[in-house]
């Protein structure tokens, strides 16, 4: 059984129609690049999966669990599937180490000390072991991208959706955060990842998916849909992206 | 007839202050509380709750505080009860205040980046986890300036009580102006007094808008 079933998914603003029936299914430990135009639905379908968003049409199906509105089950998916923004949205008013720990206690009801273990675990797996108490603000942005990664595993989360993580950071910060994702990767995380990283994504993903206008428009093994784009969409937008 | 010396004037209108000082504490204080409470049925998830708050505050921050006062002072009258100066004045700011604090709360609640909503949400956090450990703590720290700052129009406000007969400064002024036929002397002081009152409150506000600044970087 798949760990992620999208079935029919449909996602409207008002009358634009931005995911117009998508299908999709993800084993565990797969790693999944996700790219496409702005305006694609790529951060939209990935908004989708972690209850961001209502859903208009289909069904999410995380683990067996169907994705529904109330509270309790959007709790539980969220427990499964942890979520990094382009943004990083650390809490700047708690410590790099205060914010890996705060959802342990709160939402798990960890205790302190097990909770702080954790956190300088996860600290340590993304390589700031040393900068657990400093404040968001003290950090660089890759910095600050790395620490929304330990908080997002320190949930022990069975996937982890990455929207965009390194498009605001600078050229030169880039290759730390995916360093790190290298290495999720690598210990079999299961990876969804919208992103502008083509490079990254021919060497890390499994499956590439071209989203274009609403839909899954091309799918399949990186070196196949990298070297041999089927459609003209897919062609025209790698060809963008080369001679960038 | 008494003489009055400026001494007399003096230790007469700072007599008063203390009821000017106890009006805009007990406004202050109640006029939080209850801004607190209407601040989470204005921000809450309820349907009918916030058109309710909104329309309270639309209300009292539509009508001048004077009519406020003698809707409190003699609407309540015409049903019978009785109701003293100081119950009048204390409940009409009490009301003026919490309306005009609920508005400026609701201000820095959203004030806070949409990120942090979704990146607690992304965690698992539920409505109440996320307003207790994330939003509000950052609120806060956004809300003390113009709090502090708004605390000025409250002493201020409370000069208006002296027109239903509450014996705080202003009232204290008029009562002296009348008895000693010395206008410009006894409300230089009266104007004096509040200064000393208002100008370390807007000082504050400053200070800490300065760094609360700091503190709050992003």
């Amino acid at each position: 059984m798949s760990l992620i079933a999208i079935e029919e998914l449909r996602k409207s603003y008002g009358e634009v129609e931005v995911l117009k029936g998508i299908n999709l299914e993800v084993e565990k430990g797969e790693v999944i690049a996700i790219i496409g135009k702005s305006g694609s639905g790529k951060s939209t379908l990935l908004r989708c999966i972690n209850g961001l968003e209502t859903i208009n049409g289909g069904s999410i199906t995380v683990d067996g669990a169907k994705l529904a509105e109330d509270e309790a089950h959007l709790r539980a998916l969220r427990l499964k599937v942890g979520m990094i923004f382009q943004q990083f949205n650390l809490f700047p008013h708690k410590t790099a180490g205060q914010n890996v720990m705060l959802a342990q206690q709160v939402v798990k009801k960890t205790a302190k000390p097990a909770a702080e273990a954790m956190a300088r675990k996860m600290m340590e797996r993304v390589g700031l072991a040393e900068k657990f108490d400093a404040f968001p603000d003290q950090l660089s942005g890759g910095q600050q991208q790395r620490v929304a990664i330990a908080r997002a595993l320190a949930m022990e989360p069975m996937a982890l959706l990455c929207d965009e993580i390194t498009s605001a950071l600078d050229p030169e910060l880039v290759g730390e955060v995916l360093q790190v994702v290298r290495g999720l990767a690598a210990e079999g995380m299961t990876l969804l990842m919208v992103t502008h990283e083509m490079a990254f994504a021919r060497d890390v993903c499994s499956r590439v998916v071209f989203m274009h206008q609403g839909r899954v428009h091309e799918i399949g093994r990186p070196e196949e849909v990298f070297a041999n784009p089927q459609t003209p969409e897919l062609q025209s937008f790698l060809g963008v992206n080369r001679a960038a | 007839m008494t003489q009055f010396t400026l001494m007399d004037i003096l230790r007469n209108l700072v007599f008063a202050t203390q009821w000017t000082v106890i009006l805009s504490l007990v406004s202050f204080i109640g006029g939080g509380l209850l801004g607190l409470l209407l601040l989470f049925m204005r921000i809450g998830k309820t349907r009918w709750l916030p058109p309710v708050v909104k329309l309270y505050t639309e209300v009292f921050q539509g009508t001048p505080l004077l009519m406020q006062l003698f809707l409190a002072f003699f609407g309540l009258g015409l049903f019978g009860i009785d109701v003293p100066p100081w119950l009048a004045a204390g409940i009409a700011l009490i009301l003026w205040t919490a309306a005009f604090l609920v508005e400026i709360w609701r201000g820095c609640v959203e004030a806070i980046p949409k990120g942090q909503w979704e990146a607690s949400a992304s965690l698992g956090m539920t409505y109440v986890e996320q307003m207790r450990h994330i939003i509000l703590p950052q609120a806060l720290k956004v809300a003390i300036p113009p709090t502090v700052g708004f605390s000025v129009q409250v002493v201020k406000g409370t000069a208006l009580t002296s027109i239903i007969g509450f014996t705080e400064l202003s009232k204290a002024g008029t009562v002296l102006t009348n008895a000693t036929f010395q206008p410009f002397t006894v409300y230089g002081l009266v104007a004096l007094i509040y200064f000393a009152l208002c100008f370390p409150l807007s000082q504050v506000a400053r200070i800490l808008e300065r760094k609360m600044n700091v503190a709050h970087r992003h």
